[in-house]
């Protein structure tokens, strides 16, 4: 596949994805993007994958920055910009949109139908991500386990997650995993 | 739009955001809060509220979302996109930094093992998440059918993105409208 061809794939399909990220922000695109893009293409590994996204975490800014960083691990600067404008774009001319025609605060028993609707598919979209990322058919049980507490922490605490994500790094280096 | 809100320049908006943006490791929400309401007040807490609730049914990232709609109303289409510009740029090359020395040192035995423990404590923290989601969602007083009903779409959702690997999007174009149609049909109260 040549480079450019290479590039609109990744970016019609990201641009595609982005508007169907509904409710929960881009992170529940993540195990979408890793079938199309690790399962389906072999662009870059699941390992690479992940690791995309525990890099992202530990950086400051928005978490959609680790569809840049996969975009980047596939093609370089133009595989980040590409992937990072594709995911972020058709959103926001939407969202500019419904702004500028004031269609944002619709009150109507569609529109409310349509939030409570979401409500419950976020909820599923976010373990389903979770479940991803942790991969459980294929992981340690010291590997799970660090998964679970550190969902209990996050769960029962207001800490800053950067901190449970250095500590990640420090049990990872010791070697348990 | 507001018309008693001040027009602000998009360089100022572009700088706000990027403040807020650096200062957001593990997520940019919070701070979002403590500057534009806590310090440069800009608009007040149930205004942000307001804001944020839209924000999070529209599809895509929301605090871009957030940031389209806090920028517009302070300084139209182009405060809107210094907004956006602000929270991604300088991150973005952060990021990217953090990409070339994943791609040179990535082999390193020790930081592969770091990595795994990131990996691991990344998954807990979107667990986490769903589940804080899920229980606030259970929390409200609805009739039992009602949560009961929730439940069943928690998990569906999971199981037809997370088990079965679906594409997001036939999920969605099953879940959403049989959804909409179930909560349409319930009466209110």
């Amino acid at each position: 596949m040549t480079e450019l061809a290479l590039l609109a794939d990744l970016g019609i399909h990201l641009a595609l994805l982005s508007l169907t990220a509904i409710g929960g922000g881009v992170v529940m695109l993540a195990p979408e993007i890793e079938r199309f893009i690790v399962a389906s293409h072999g662009w870059i590994t699941h390992d690479q994958f992940a690791a995309s996204y525990a890099i992202a975490q530990a950086a400051p800014g928005p978490n959609l920055l680790f569809i840049s960083l996969v975009g980047w691990l596939i093609a370089g600067f133009a595989g980040a910009v590409t992937a990072t404008t594709a995911v972020l774009l058709p959103p926001a001319l939407l969202t500019l949109g419904l702004m500028r025609w004031g269609w944002l605060n619709s009150q109507g028993p569609w529109a409310r139908a349509i939030r409570e609707a979401f409500l419950p598919l976020a909820t599923g979209f976010l373990i389903a991500t979770a479940w991803t990322f942790a991969n459980p058919m294929s992981s340690s049980v010291a590997h799970l386990a660090l998964t679970i507490g550190a969902a209990v922490v996050a769960y029962r605490s207001k800490l800053n997650p950067v901190y449970l994500i250095a500590l990640g790094a420090a049990v990872g280096l010791s070697g348990v995993l | 739009m507001a018309p008693d809100v001040p027009r602000r320049p998009p360089l100022e908006i572009f700088r706000v955001f990027t403040v807020i943006s650096l200062m957001g490791f593990g997520g940019v929400l919070p701070f979002a809060y403590h500057r534009l309401v806590d310090r440069y007040r800009w608009l007040t807490a149930a205004e942000f509220g307001q804001a944020l609730g839209v924000c999070q049914i529209l599809p895509g990232p929301t605090i871009c979302n957030l940031g389209i709609v806090l920028g517009y109303e302070n300084g139209g289409a182009r405060g809107a996109a210094a907004a956006v510009l602000g929270l991604i740029t300088v991150p973005f090359l952060i990021v990217l930094g953090l990409g070339v020395a994943y791609q040179r040192f990535g082999d390193v035995a020790f930081v592969q093992n770091a990595l795994k423990g990131m990996i691991a404590v990344a998954a807990g923290l979107i667990l986490a998440t769903g589940l804080k989601i899920g229980a606030h969602m259970l929390k409200d007083r609805q009739p039992t059918a009602v949560q009961l009903t929730r439940l069943a779409f928690v998990v569906l959702a999971f199981l037809g993105l997370g088990v079965l690997r679906w594409p997001l999007i036939a999920v969605v174009c099953i879940l959403a409208p049989a959804g909409t149609l179930v909560f349409r049909a319930w009466p209110r109260p």
